[in-house]
């Protein structure tokens, strides 16, 4: 299992090495150090955003809500910051992650005790986490003038000359990484996606373990709502409106199939940095924008082909020897 | 000796369906071994056996749902080829599952006609013409009280039973398989059925009837065919013979299956369980079982053993009743709870529930272990490998490797990984749902004589089994389960399989 995992990843990694170098054989600047961390800067949000939706979908569930709840925390925390100046930085991200975790409790209690299908959950806290924003906000706008620097140049901070918000994004894959693959827990969201029947009759208890995931991917939201934010420096009802599709495609280009119980932290990083790169570099080739929804679309097809055929069941081994072999 | 017997006196010998010299296999079992039958207009044959003789089998042969591996199948002397379920259909075998199998949210005609519904002119559904030609084949029925326009859904099971029959007379089925018809059917419902069998039968239908109960058999068949173990034992008129004749067939068996001997050194009780009930599933279950012992749980299927075993596993919830263990008292809400008490359960459906499939060896057997295997909230592979490695060395896995894919092993060696994974949580007491089901037999030998040893050092075994010959081979005690309800608890001492099928059946006196 692990072996495709790899192939996988290493494909993805191929494909997005590929693109660099025939963009940069257009635009020479493309592929240099610089050019390349602003990428990677520009699609942290997305990657952590990402990683929260993963948790989601690895227990066979989805998250419609994450771009409703980033919209919603951001307003919150920059009402705050206008309304408050005073309060510091780094309790204005707790603040932050803290309300993403309730709303992600929301979805999550709805799917563990009331039994809704997640799809029809986060449907409906999609359309309420929105419609909160324009009641908290009453339709206006915070805007940068009433921001404090201090919120704003937080993440455009450097530290050994990397960016808080790529440090950020970094510190995410690590944690993202561990938890997944080395914590009970962890073990549990794969379990319960690749076999939930079998997963309770081995006493994991898969509505608590779903319930945890969307707190998780709540939680990462909250944070992406502060990042978003201070990085466009505008709140609004509008904020990341749509943004949810661009999430799930990124987990599903990373190879995280949809039905469940595979993917890899590593994927869901390659499938966000696939949808940043393109965003990116169709402007310096001189290419319309418009483009780019339909080479990320095709990608999301592609993707899909290329994971149907990897988990394709392999035939059962019936004879003793290819077993012991 | 696998040939149909020929009735002395036949009622009439013209057959118009025959099935010749059938086998067929699965890896590691064969399920059917050149087996016989033949079916007559205007009668009904009872199909009897076992379970795991091999019925089921057959059924998905005449429904074109499996391929046999051998032998032939004809209709009216010419042979046929019934390739897909459509095809067995169209040929005019029509079945009725114990669970219809039609569509509850489509109506009563549509559920009807679907396939071969009557079209208008430019091709579209002729809905009008549809429902008046399924209330013509209903009416004639004798089933005026329904509603061609009502949603299947909204329909009891007997009339879901009515409609499914009517599917079959709108094609004029000359062959009406029925699969435990009566198993989800009250008293008055079961009435009904069979004057509905009445009516096939003055229609001219051949009707192949299975079932496992007696006074139905007797009841309504004119002719039985007995299986055992996959091969043809006995067929005939029922005038012919008698209750104890048809329960010898199916029983007596050459044993071909040696089973481990053991001295069993039973121990204090363990496991008290007292009037245990649910709503709909048991009722007043009450039994012991001790340290050291294996305690055999025996019934038809659906006699409710598997959902007494999901209740003390805390899969399904019960209404009341008492359940200690070394006389603690214990209320088991989840399968957390009973793994955290000590009593673990291996599953029936071992690919659904056992293992989990896509994850490898290692962590299957990990998975209910991983508080002990991991220090503070962080896995440790290593400890996890060192796990798994004792304990499917302990059962003789055949596997290339810990990391490799559960899914890719076979049956056995799966059941292997779903006992080492429970063993590795040291249980006092190990429920084992159909432990050797559809397994090979060098691994049913291995679980075999894995159990003798698991009994051997102190542990409390309950096994359910449908096999007589390991329920009779293995079990100290065993408890016999009919419709929900404890029938009798034996003693495995000097204990005839008849005695067992009898009790299973309601018959015993």
């Amino acid at each position: 299992m692990k072996d495709i995992f790899k192939i996988r990843e290493v494909w993805l990694a191929i494909v997005i090495a590929a693109m660099i170098g025939a963009i940069t054989l257009r635009s020479p600047s493309f592929a240099s150090p610089i050019n390349l961390g602003q990428i990677f800067n520009d699609t942290s949000i997305l990657i952590i955003l990402a990683l929260g939706q993963m948790s989601v979908i690895l227990t066979r569930s989805i998250d419609l809500s994450m771009a409703a709840n980033l919209c919603f925390t951001g307003m919150v925390v920059a009402m705050l910051n206008a309304s408050h100046p005073g309060i510091p930085i780094f309790v204005l991200i707790i603040v932050a992650m803290f309300v993403g975790l309730i709303l992600g409790a929301i979805n999550g209690a709805l799917v563990w005790k009331v039994g809704i299908p997640p799809i029809v959950v986060t449907l409906g806290t999609l359309t309420i986490y929105r419609g909160s924003t324009f009641v908290i906000s009453g339709g206006k706008w915070v805007n940068a003038d009433k921001m404090s620097p201090e919120f704003i140049n937080f993440q455009r901070v450097d530290i050994f000359g990397i960016p808080v918000l790529s440090l950020t994004a970094i510190l995410v894959v690590i944690v993202f990484q561990v938890f997944l693959t080395r914590t009970p827990l962890g073990r549990s969201i794969f379990a319960i996606g690749v076999n939930p029947t079998a997963a309770v009759y081995t006493g994991i208890n898969g509505g608590r373990t779903k319930f945890v995931a969307f707190c998780m991917s709540g939680l990462l939201a909250g944070l992406a709502g502060y990042l978003w934010i201070s990085r466009y420096v505008i709140a609004s009802v509008e904020v990341a409106n749509g943004y949810e599709l661009n999430i799930i495609a990124a987990c599903v280009i990373g190879g995280i199939s949809i039905a469940g119980g595979i993917g890899s932290v590593g994927g869901a990083v390659l499938g966000s940095l696939f949808l940043g790169i393109i965003s990116n570099a169709l402007p310096v080739i001189n290419i319309s924008p418009f483009w780019q929804m339909a080479i990320s679309g095709s990608a999301i097809i592609f993707a899909i082909v290329l994971n149907a055929r990897s988990e394709r069941k392999q035939g059962r081994i019936i004879l003793k020897k290819a077993e012991t072999a | 000796m696998n040939k149909p017997v020929q009735p002395s006196s036949a009622v009439t010998t013209e057959h118009c369906f025959t099935l010749s010299g059938i086998s067929k296999s699965f890896p590691g079992v064969k399920a059917l071994s050149d087996v016989s039958l033949a079916l007559y207009p205007g009668q009904v044959t009872a199909l009897i056996g076992e379970n795991g003789a091999g019925k089921s089998t057959l059924v998905k042969i005449l429904t074109g749902i499996y391929q046999p591996d051998a032998g032939e199948i004809s209709v009216n002397g010419t042979p046929v080829v019934l390739s897909t379920a459509q095809e067995a259909f169209k040929l005019g075998i029509a079945a009725i599952h114990q669970e219809t199998v039609l569509f509850d949210d489509l109506t009563v005609g549509e559920n009807i006609y679907l396939g071969h519904a009557p079209r208008n002119k430019v091709g579209l559904l002729d809905l009008k013409a549809m429902h008046g030609a399924a209330r013509v084949v209903l009416d004639k029925m004798h089933a005026s009280h329904i509603d061609t326009y009502a949603r299947l859904r909204d329909l009891g099971i007997a009339n879901k039973h009515l409609v499914a029959v009517a599917r079959a007379m709108s094609i004029d089925s000359k062959i009406v398989v029925m699969d435990e018809p009566t198993a989800a059917l009250s008293a008055k419902e079961i009435g009904e059925l069979y004057e509905l069998i009445e009516f096939l039968k003055s229609e001219g239908k051949a009707i192949l009837f299975i079932s496992h109960k007696f006074d139905e058999i007797y009841r309504i068949a004119d002719r039985y065919t007995v299986f055992r173990d996959g091969a043809l034992v006995g067929a005939g008129l029922l005038r012919d013979t008698t209750q104890n004749e048809i329960i010898k067939l199916m029983v007596g068996r050459p044993v071909d299956h040696i089973f481990p001997s053991r001295k069993a050194n039973i121990g204090m009780s363990v496991l008290s369980v007292s009037e245990l009930s649910h709503p709909t599933e048991f009722e007043d279950i009450s039994f012991e079982l001790h340290k050291g012992e294996i305690l055999g749980f025996y019934g038809l299927v659906g006699a409710g053993r598997s959902e007494v075993m999901h209740a003390l596993f805390g899969i399904t919830k019960t209404s009341g009743g008492k359940i200690s263990l070394e006389g603690v008292p214990l209320k088991i809400t989840s399968p957390a709870e009973a793994i955290n008490a000590g009593i673990v359960y291996v599953p029936e459906e071992r690919g659904r529930q056992g293992v989990v499939i896509g994850l490898p060896i290692f962590m299957n057997v990990s998975l209910p272990s991983l508080d002990r295997t991991s220090k503070s909230n962080v896995l440790r592979l290593k400890e996890e490998f060192d796990l798994a490695r004792t304990y499917t060395e302990r059962l003789d896995l055949r596997a290339s490797s810990l990391s490799q894919d559960v899914g890719t092993l076979s049956g056995g060696n799966q059941q292997k990984i779903v006992i080492a994974k429970w063993l590795a949580t040291s249980p006092k007491v190990i429920i084992l749902d159909e432990p050797t089901k559809g397994i090979d037999i060098g691994s049913k030998a291995a679980v075999h004589e894995f159990m003798a040893e698991l009994v051997a050092e102190g542990l409390s075994v309950i096994m359910v089994s449908s096999e007589l010959p390991e329920v009779l081979g293995m079990a100290d005690r065993i408890v016999v389960m009919r419709s929900g309800k404890i029938e009798e608890i034996f003693e495995n001492k000097n204990l005839s399989p008849e005695t067992l099928v009898k009790a299973a059946a309601g018959i015993l006196q």
